[in-house]
């Protein structure tokens, strides 16, 4: 029998798969990818409380509706965010954080 | 979906996931990004959720990561050569994931609604689209239309970065 907790923990340890790539990559490709494991992890967490919030037989439509939202706020995120990445190539050659740091303090 | 599979599938996302970040090739980190998400997918039709598991696939395995696996192309990256390791900011990224892992573990085992039983559902002759667009354009009509209209300034946003010269 698989419980809401199961779906929850693996969300929850794929978010922090995701957060560790943040943390630790230095690559903005891949850490821009690691964002992305990030939403996809809410997202499992959101259709698990709809499906196990069961109402007259059918489930909560309502998380699946967000999910939705956050799939295309995460696609609309990803093509500017490419596009801020591929002007920052051209003007710098280089896509490693660490050669980034005009704006450090 | 039998606890079987569930757990096949969760192992095929968590590791695939971390060979996301693991791989120092990118294009290796891309295509594991599409392996998590097909798994992804699988939990979410386990889920009942046939739209968002398809719109997964189409959206995210499809399109998300064909536009990066073209920008690695396009940039050219190779394989990440190491460098010194910046080591104080990686033990504390480190301990900040333990910690988070800590917290998470702990405020799982603490929800109370976590062990919910898996109730069957009847969606009816409609079936699960019909169910979903019924909620999104009744009750989410506005946030519909405001979604439209990010995707359209996104859009404009990506033609105006990638012009040459900025004014």
């Amino acid at each position: 029998m698989v419980t809401l907790n199961d779906y929850l923990i693996a969300s929850g340890l794929l978010f922090a798969i995701g957060f560790a790539g943040v943390l630790l990559r230095r690559n903005v490709i891949i850490i821009f990818m690691a964002l992305e494991l990030m939403l996809n992890a809410a997202n499992l967490s959101l259709i698990g409380f709809s499906r196990y919030n069961v109402h007259d037989g059918l489930p909560d439509y309502n998380g699946q509706v967000l999910a939705f939202f956050i799939i295309t706020v995460a696609a609309a995120e990803v093509t500017v965010g490419l596009a801020i990445i591929v002007a920052l190539f051209r003007a710098r050659q280089t896509t490693h954080v660490e050669d980034i740091n005009t704006l450090k303090f | 979906m039998s606890p079987l599979l569930f757990w096949i599938f969760v192992a095929m996302m968590l590791f695939f996931g971390g060979m996301v970040v693991l791989n120092r090739n990118p294009v290796a980190s891309a295509l594991s990004l599409v392996v998590c998400f097909l798994a992804l997918a699988a939990l979410f039709v386990s889920l009942d959720a046939y739209f968002i598991g398809v719109i997964q696939i189409l959206v995210y395995a499809g399109a998300v990561m064909v536009l990066f696996l073209f920008i690695i192309m396009l940039l050219d990256l190779k394989a990440e050569v190491r460098r010194r390791v910046n080591l104080p900011a990686m033990c504390g990224g480190f301990i900040v994931i333990i910690l988070f892992v800590k917290v998470l573990s702990d405020v799982s085992y603490g929800f109370e609604g976590g062990d919910a039983k898996f109730q069957a559902i009847s969606q009816g002759p409609q079936g699960d689209v019909w169910h979903v667009g019924m909620v999104l354009f009744q009750q989410y009509n506005i946030a519909l239309q405001v979604v439209g209209t990010l995707i359209l300034v996104a859009s404009i946003g990506v033609v105006i970065l990638s012009k040459r010269e900025l004014k």
